[in-house]
């Protein structure tokens, strides 16, 4: 079992993400035969590159075929393998989204999706790429998973908490490469339990994936700046959500911000408004995430900042709504 | 044997499509009784008082809508009793339009999203061949259900993995929903397209037992690719005033029509 510690937080933060999930995928291929990588023609870009070389029985490329790629992981995955199949985020939630109903929905059959690039990481490829959407698609779809890891460390969580999960699990990668450390040391994970990662007491941010980190540093400026003490908490697990831990928020909190690289729509903020409306709570919700639109490209940090998703925007989104 | 099984299959699709009382896929149910009478009855491997034996063949109606011929089979080979075959589409039943996974009575897979059960069993099946078991999988499919795009992508694959124990029928009955298929989205030489993809293509009539068989039995001889079975069939088959009429693709029975359907089942062969 890789530990996760400073050292290793520190590596796997410059390899980054996809690089990640690959190492964390060696990992578990090591541990047990069972475990079966499969991609739709981006088994490199889902750094698997070491797992395709040292273990090939124990990876299967579809070709560019997700569709195909999502029945055959439900057919494998329903004798007995565990199997992770991987593509870029709008090609496995939304090209292949009935599949997925079907197999991983209907079926319940336990394969791991692991959508790679998701956000708005993929930089100068483009919107054709990003992850604008997947959370709002596959959160519709009963008895899925959904969990968005905060950092590199947080990966390797994900893929050991799912090897043996019974269930199907949507995993969706945000961040690129040198991503922000969350987690230094290891830590309890488990599906559906929120982790507080930054206590506060005059507003609470719950993010997801890459705006965990951002957020932290939102809470940092806002106490210096504003000296207000600002929790964060990393709702991991996008389905389903913890609503024990989201119960106590809304009652201790006046003000609740949803932050997540993800349109507006349906997302983390979608979740988090629907909880809400559920109980009967008086707190404030702003809702922070990607405008109903496609978004203006550059790199990674040019079209996160065009997006509104810059720690100074975002901190500057917060100030303006507490203003209103 | 087989004939007395399939004509028992082709009367309780006329039964339970009748009973049900609302509308049912009379035309592609039929189509197949002669394609799954002979796989159930012959080939496929299987334990009916003990429907989830580990080593058991699978068979998967990648043409969901085609139950009725499948559930008469599944109750005439004793995977199903014939309470649960009586509640073929009443409020609430397991046994709707399309397939419902139940693997207690041999229902291995939920379909109904045409072109899915192709790359299902292709999973199946390389799974199959990773643990060395030597069960073999089975997917039937529409020719109409040929138009969908990831059909080709399972093609692609399972010529690629080699999938040997991998058999997919399919039943060429010339229609679709809309009317004929030459029509709608022609599919041509259907066999053409299956041996271009890769795969073993016998090619036979889909109604004649001897026929059925032997391709059957020659699937279980090949080797090194997919084999695929292109069986042109009759849409309808067995009943006249369904045979080769898209009307009764998805239809209701009148008690009249059923009564005459089932005389026209019992003439033809003959009271067995």
């Amino acid at each position: 079992m890789v530990e996760l510690n400073k050292k290793n937080a520190r590596l796997w933060s410059r390899i980054g993400v996809r690089a990640s999930y690959g190492m964390a995928m060696l990992e578990a291929a090591k541990q047990d035969a069972k475990v079966l990588a499969m991609s739709a023609d981006l088994g490199r870009s889902s750094g698997l590159n070491q797992l395709m070389s040292l273990f090939p029985e124990q990876f299967v490329n579809a070709g560019i075929a997700e569709q195909n790629m999502i029945g055959v992981a439900a057919g494998m995955a329903r004798e007995g393998f565990k199997v992770f199949a991987s593509s870029f985020a709008p090609f496995i939630s939304m090209r292949a989204s009935e599949q997925v109903r079907m197999n991983l929905g209907y079926m319940n059959i336990p394969v791991k999706l692991v959508a790679l690039g998701s956000g708005v990481s993929m930089g100068f490829l483009g919107n054709s790429h990003y992850g604008l959407e997947d959370v709002a698609v596959m959160r519709t779809i009963p008895g899925l998973t959904i969990v968005s890891p905060a950092d590199c460390g947080e990966v390797f969580k994900v893929i050991q908490a799912s090897v043996d999960y019974p269930g199907p699990v949507y995993i969706r990668l945000t961040g690129g490469v040198n991503n922000p450390i969350v987690y230094q040391e290891d830590y309890s994970f488990e599906f559906g339990r929120a982790v507080c990662v930054h206590e506060g007491e005059d507003l609470c941010i719950i993010a997801a994936g890459s705006m965990v980190a951002t957020a932290i540093e939102v809470a940092k400026d806002l106490q210096l700046a504003n000296g207000m003490s600002v929790k964060v908490v990393n709702m991991h697990t996008l389905k389903p959500l913890d609503e024990i831990c989201m119960a106590k928020i809304f009652e201790g909190f006046s003000t609740v911000v949803t932050l997540e690289e993800h349109t507006v729509i349906g997302g983390l903020g979608g979740a988090v408004s629907e909880v809400k409306s559920r109980g009967n709570y008086s707190a404030r919700h702003i809702a922070i995430g990607i405008a109903d639109c496609y978004v203006k490209t550059g790199n990674y940090g040019y079209t996160l900042n065009e997006a509104g998703l810059s720690r100074e925007k975002v901190v500057a989104n917060i100030l303006g709504k507490l203003k209103d | 044997m087989i004939d007395s099984l399939v004509n028992n299959i082709r009367r309780d699709v006329i039964e339970a499509g009748f009973r049900c009382g609302e509308s049912a896929h009379f035309g592609g149910g039929l189509s197949i009784v002669d394609l799954l009478g002979v796989l159930y009855g012959k080939f496929l491997r299987f334990e009916s008082k003990n429907p989830k034996w580990p080593e058991r063949d699978i068979f998967i109606l990648s043409k969901g809508h085609g139950v009725l011929g499948y559930f008469a089979t599944l109750k005439n080979v004793g995977l199903m009793t014939e309470e649960c075959f009586k509640t073929f589409q009443k409020n609430g039943s397991d046994l709707i339009a399309h397939p419902v996974l139940n693997l207690d009575i041999g229902i291995e897979s939920s379909n109904g999203s045409l072109g899915q059960g192709l790359s299902f069993c292709s999973g199946i099946a390389l799974a199959a061949k990773k643990k060395s078991s030597d069960k073999r999988i089975y997917a039937l499919l529409g020719d109409g259900e040929c138009n969908e795009g990831s059909v080709w992508e399972a093609a692609m694959f399972a010529s690629q993995y080699q999938l040997d124990n991998l058999v997919a029928i399919i039943d060429v009955n010339g229609f679709q929903n809309d009317g004929a298929t030459e029509i709608i989205s022609n599919s041509g030489d259907v066999g053409a397209k299956w041996r271009a993809f890769g795969w073993h293509t016998l090619e036979i009539d889909g109604h004649s037992i001897d026929e059925i068989s032997a391709a059957y039995e020659e699937a279980s001889q090949l080797s090194g690719k997919p084999i695929a079975i292109v069986a042109r069939t009759i849409k309808g088959k067995g009943v006249s005033f369904m045979e080769n009429n898209n009307d009764w693709h998805h239809n209701r029975l009148t008690e009249a029509n059923y009564v005459l359907a089932l005389e026209e089942l019992e003439q033809r062969c003959g009271g067995a």
